[in-house]
């Protein structure tokens, strides 16, 4: 007990600042559950890009900067071909293109750089990013593009007689909550079932080890990378369809990296849980504690949430330095 | 490996040489500052699209301004201040006498060329953006903002808003969110608004969004929890569109939202599809729609293949926009010609004529920009002329303007504006022109 | 033959360890400066200096501090920009609430309080690594960039959260035109390489050098990880503290928070990265790089006589840059500055083979 004193003092205090709004009355419980619903459902969304993330580096321990852009990517991939073909043919080909690139992305980059170290991999998949995001645009180009996945747009307020002014909730959200929920289930499903998905933990836990008992690590990689592709695409499509598929949606990927530190580079349960706090911390933060520090510093307005992911991921680095679920790291001399 | 080395080398030794110049003929050098890449690129791409089209037109309809051509180059700038900047050192110098004018599409390139057009004497034209103090022509002699500035349109804003309350004193006790974007250019109509919200005692709700403005669930959450009678959106690219799309997913009444002239455009509006029916915004110098200039750009440039953008395109909103802009700086460059003769002219001699601009009714209708150009006149005092707007309304398929021209109350400006530009003469320690002098 | 070191003895300690041992090597540093001091300023345009030499020389500054952190000490930093930023807004305020400092001082004391900022973000280190620290950097970056954007006494409480500043006073001298700002640019650059260069040949360089290696065994040998990290932390920011506040005052001369983004960041570690980690040199390859290319990728269309659209160049620029990272890290992970070594060993036995 006494060893996990700073993990159980974080969370306290963390629970603590969650219930304040409530406790304070500061806000309706109504709207508190709204701001709670948002969060979770931001949260479900950077899961989605930290899902692919976390795979990578599992099975490659590789840092995928380029996330984002395949994120992007995928999103255009759809929306593009969405303009010709039905929704769901998009997707099967847009999955095609996602296994091109992963096949390409092993071949050329990550072939000739298998023994450098960490930065090296990280610089590299930088460059991969700037790559991506010019040839997107070229091949897509760089308007707003719609993803119709069919659901209606306009909130639905519920539980009114329950919570004063209702909650509005929107079937977007929930429907992208479904999506992650069975992509989550059967990426599990995957990895413990199959044999691939076998080799695939094998490769994850000593290259060196799978190797010697004849695991082909190049085809692992392609699968590797062809499954964060697909990872992505869901990502983009959901993604794409709330928000407009544009190029500034590769940015936004940038708010998963939080979310995989916290959670721990090689976990799945990580990125999904680690997405769900930084979901809810952060759009709990902007909403409750912004304008409590607008006041109090004169503050030209809020905007906390640009930084508040990191500081809360690094809060639970300084007390669990692999992250939530990561592994814990051995040095040797 | 060696090679490589030598290779690299030599291209960068040559890319110290000076640029290759261009044939010196007798032309007219219109640098043409855009972004058609980035997460401003939706709506840049039309505007670049508008202004580079009627250069073409008026080489291919009139020959030239009185026979002299125009030649423009692009140049991407991303909505960067630094390759804004880049772009410009880059062009300035091009052509026989220089660049005629910059128009930077961006008030954080604004800020960042105004304090080098003092030394390089090149026009900046910043038609309904950039520094709002701009219009003091004496602090600010290079700065036009043609058409107005933001505090006109904010100020246009709160007059409207007033007039459907009932009147200006019954905004007391309202509340009115300002969703901006967080930059120079978003930030601009804040002393406004801070200014009419203690005149009348509405609360004045700030909220920023940070480039590029695609997450704003938070803000719009804090919309709905502070439940504002009014939002005024001060955007620029997907942030526009995205904020129409958040205000759906909260529930506010998008008839009760206001963007400002640059927030009001079918890229902003389309991607939200029926949601953002009954959005509102201002609009200014040109709305939607195809004139006489129309018909000519389809008979000279288009049918002849030289289209910039798609042809389909034209008469939108930001494309009119860019072709007023364009159609301004050849109308100044046209006066100046009056002054100092039909050939090539440098920049200083182009702002003499932006100076001394004066678009009535009938140059307007001779333009062929009739229902697309309001009556401009400028002055070496006031480097904007007479800002007035409009109300348009989207359907869900076009935009439909409101009757009621709006202006901005100078009594309240005139005094902003000038206190304002003496701050900037006095931290920038610049000497003020003299107007009576100049002109006597 | 011509880089031979024959009859080049050394008779004392202090010539042994000098920076440049070798003649030939010291008759070019002089060359070589006599050139950048006295030939560049009266042959190159206006337009160079403005877009490629003096950014260049700033980014050097900058290059030179990220490299101390990460290339020396081995802390990855993603969000040194940041600390630019610091940089910048200090000499920005201090310039507008003292105006009597002359400027050198006011560049020390902004690097001084990019340090202290350093320092600060710094901490994480000491019980993180790796691409953990990577990510965690980030938040410096993201914290400043809200910081400087929202805090309104930085910015002097103007509206548009927009600074400027007016030319570089110095000792009566105002730094105007582009010549004079690259002769002054020039000479700070020279005296800080010549700092870093004793920094890294000393003890603290030393110490950083055995934290990158081997950081356990270094801990045991005695050295301490929190002085060694969190002084690399400090000097780099230190460094990019005065490149901040010279490339807000110098290069842009007006600048709002967007201007020391994640881009900046990312390109400053590209820059050492492709330069050579570890090396001083490197930075200057590095920046070199990173400033002429997107130039070079804008200009070789049109001397090639294609006329290409505006966005297709920008997006072949950056497909090329990302490439271009991808081929430099699979050919020559260590960088230009590995390159001009080999070149440099192989020049010693020309003409011969071995």
């Amino acid at each position: 007990m006494s060893k996990h004193w700073p993990v159980v003092a974080l969370g306290v205090a963390l629970l603590v600042g969650l219930a304040l709004p409530l406790a304070t009355g500061a806000a309706p419980p109504g709207f508190y559950i709204e701001v709670l619903l948002g969060g979770l459902m931001s949260g479900v969304l950077y899961s989605l890009v930290a899902l692919g993330f976390a795979l990578i580096f599992k099975a490659s321990g590789v840092f995928n900067f380029a996330q984002g852009a395949m994120v992007l990517f995928a999103a255009l991939s759809v929306a593009r071909i969405a303009e010709h073909v039905p929704l769901w043919l998009a997707i099967v080909l847009a999955t095609v293109i996602m296994t091109a690139l992963a096949w390409v992305i092993e071949r050329f980059v990550l072939r000739p750089l298998v023994n450098q170290e960490g930065v090296a991999l990280l610089m590299a998949t930088l460059g991969v990013t700037y790559f991506l995001d010019g040839f997107g645009q070229t091949v897509w180009g760089s308007d707003i593009y719609k993803i119709d996945l069919g659901i209606a747009k306009e909130p639905v307020l519920i539980l009114d007689k329950v919570f004063q002014g209702g909650i509005l909730v929107n079937k977007e959200d929930f429907v992208a909550a479904a999506v992650a929920a069975g992509l989550v289930a059967g990426l599990t499903l995957f990895f413990q079932k199959t044999a691939t998905g076998r080799a695939l933990r094998a490769v994850a836990d000593d290259h060196q080890a799978a190797q010697s008992i004849g695991i082909p690590l190049n085809r692992i990689w392609v699968i590797i990378w062809s499954v964060a592709g697909f990872v992505a695409l869901v990502a983009g499509v959901i993604w794409g369809s709330q928000l407009g598929v544009q190029f500034s949606l590769s940015q936004v990927a940038l708010k998963a990296l939080p979310v995989v530190i916290l959670g721990g580079f090689t976990s799945i349960a990580g990125a999904i849980v680690g997405g769900l706090i930084i979901g809810v911390g952060e759009k709990m933060a902007e909403v409750f504690l912004g304008p409590v520090l607008v006041k109090a510093f004169d503050l030209a307005g809020g905007g906390i949430e640009n930084w508040f992911a990191y500081v809360l991921a690094l809060l639970f680095l300084l007390v669990r330095p692999e992250g939530l679920f990561g592994e814990k790291h051995i040095d040797r001399v | 490996m060696k090679l490589k080395s030598i290779v690299l080398a030599a291209a960068v030794a040559a890319a110290f040489a000076s640029p290759a110049a261009f044939a010196q003929a007798k032309e007219q050098f219109f640098p043409v500052l855009s972004y058609r890449t980035g997460p401003y690129a939706p709506n840049g791409v039309p505007f670049a699209n508008g202004y580079v089209d009627y250069l073409k037109l008026v080489n291919a309809r009139d020959g030239g301004i009185n026979g002299v051509k125009i030649s423009f180059e692009e140049c991407e700038t991303g909505y960067a201040t630094d390759k804004g900047v880049e772009c410009y050192e880059r062009l300035k110098g091009k052509g026989p006498t220089g660049a005629t004018a910059f128009h930077p599409l961006s008030t954080g390139i604004t800020f960042a060329l105004t304090d080098k057009s003092f030394s390089d004497h090149i026009p900046i034209i910043t038609t309904g953006y950039g520094r709002a103090d701009s219009v003091d022509g004496q602090v600010f002699a290079w700065n036009f903002p043609l058409g107005g500035t933001y505090w006109d349109a904010a100020d246009m804003l709160v007059q409207h808003v007033g007039k459907l309350e009932g009147g200006l004193d019954k905004l007391k006790g309202k509340k009115i969110a300002l969703v901006y974007h967080d930059s120079p250019y978003g930030k601009e109509p804040i002393a406004l608004l801070e200014t009419r919200a203690k005149m009348h005692g509405f609360q004045l709700l700030l909220l920023p969004v940070t480039h590029p403005g695609v997450e704003q669930k938070a803000t719009w959450l804090q919309v709905r929890q502070q439940r504002p009678d009014y939002v005024f959106l001060w955007g620029w690219g997907v942030m526009n569109s995205t904020a129409i799309k958040e205000a759906v997913a909260t529930g506010y009444p998008r008839e009760k939202m206001y963007g400002v002239w640059w927030s009001g455009a079918e890229p902003d509006v389309t991607p939200a599809g029926d949601g953002a029916k009954g959005y509102n915004a201002l609009v200014f110098l040109a709305p939607a729609g195809q004139g006489q200039v129309h018909k000519d750009l389809i008979k000279y440039v288009y049918d002849k293949g030289q289209g910039t953008g798609k042809k389909d395109e034209i008469g939108e909103v930001l494309y009119n926009r860019g072709l007023a802009a364009a159609m301004l700086t050849v109308e100044a460059v046209r006066k100046a010609q009056v002054n100092y003769g039909k050939k090539p002219l440098t920049g200083e001699q182009v702002r003499w004529g932006l100076e001394n601009l004066s678009l009535d009714d009938a140059a307007i209708k001779k333009l062929g920009f009739t229902g697309f150009m309001v009556p401009l006149s400028t002055s070496c005092v006031n480097h904007a002329g007479e800002a007035q707007a409009r109300i348009e309304t989207w359907d869900g398929k076009k935009w439909s303007v409101q009757p009621g021209v709006l202006h901005a109350d100078n009594t309240i400006l005139k005094p902003m504006i000038r206190s304002s530009a003496e701050k900037y003469a006095s931290e920038k320690k610049i000497t003020k022109r003299d107007c009576a002098k100049e002109a006597g | 033959m011509l880089y031979r070191e024959n009859g080049q003895f050394k008779s004392t300690y202090a010539s042994d360890q000098q920076m440049l041992p070798i003649l030939q090597d010291r008759v070019l540093m002089a060359a070589l400066l006599a050139f950048a001091f006295l030939v560049v300023p009266a042959v190159t345009s206006e337009y160079v200096f403005l877009s490629l030499l003096i950014p260049f020389l700033i980014l050097t500054l900058a290059a030179i501090g990220l490299n101390l952190l990460v290339g020396y000490c081995g802390q990855i930093s993603i969000g040194h920009a940041a600390f630019m930023a610091v940089g910048a807004y200090a000499a920005y305020n201090l310039v507008l609430r003292v105006p009597q400092l002359n400027f050198l001082v006011v560049l020390v004391l902004a690097g001084l309080i990019a340090a202290l900022a350093g320092a600060l973000f710094g901490i994480p280190s000491l019980r993180i690594k790796g691409l953990y620290l990577a990510v965690a950097t980030l938040a410096a970056q993201f914290f400043m960039d809200w910081l400087f954007a929202r805090v309104k006494w930085f910015t002097n409480y103007a509206h548009s959260g927009s600074v400027s500043t007016a030319p570089i006073q110095l000792f009566g001298w105002t730094v105007e035109s582009p010549a004079e700002k690259y002769l002054f640019l020039l000479s700070l650059l020279v005296v800080f390489t010549l700092l870093a260069k004793n920094l890294v040949r000393g003890h603290i360089g030393r110490e950083w050098m055995a934290m990158r290696d081997m950081d356990v065994a270094a801990e045991v040998i005695g050295i301490r990880p929190v002085y060694a990290k969190l002084t690399a932390f400090a000097v780099s920011a230190f460094y990019c503290g005065v490149a901040g506040a010279l490339w807000g005052f110098v290069y842009l001369g007006s600048w709002e928070p967007l201007a020391f983004n994640l881009s900046l960041s990312l390109n400053l570690l590209f820059m050492i990265i492709i330069g050579g980690m570890g090396s001083l040199l490197g930075s200057f390859f590095g920046a070199a790089f990173i400033v002429a290319l997107p130039i070079l990728l804008d200009q070789v269309p049109l001397w090639l006589g294609v006329p290409i659209p505006t966005a297709t160049a920008s997006h072949l620029a950056s497909m090329i840059f990302g490439a271009l990272i991808v081929f430099f890290l699979i050919v020559e992970p260590l960088g230009l500055a590995r390159l001009w070594a080999i070149g440099k060993e192989k020049l010693r036995l020309w003409p011969f083979p071995h």
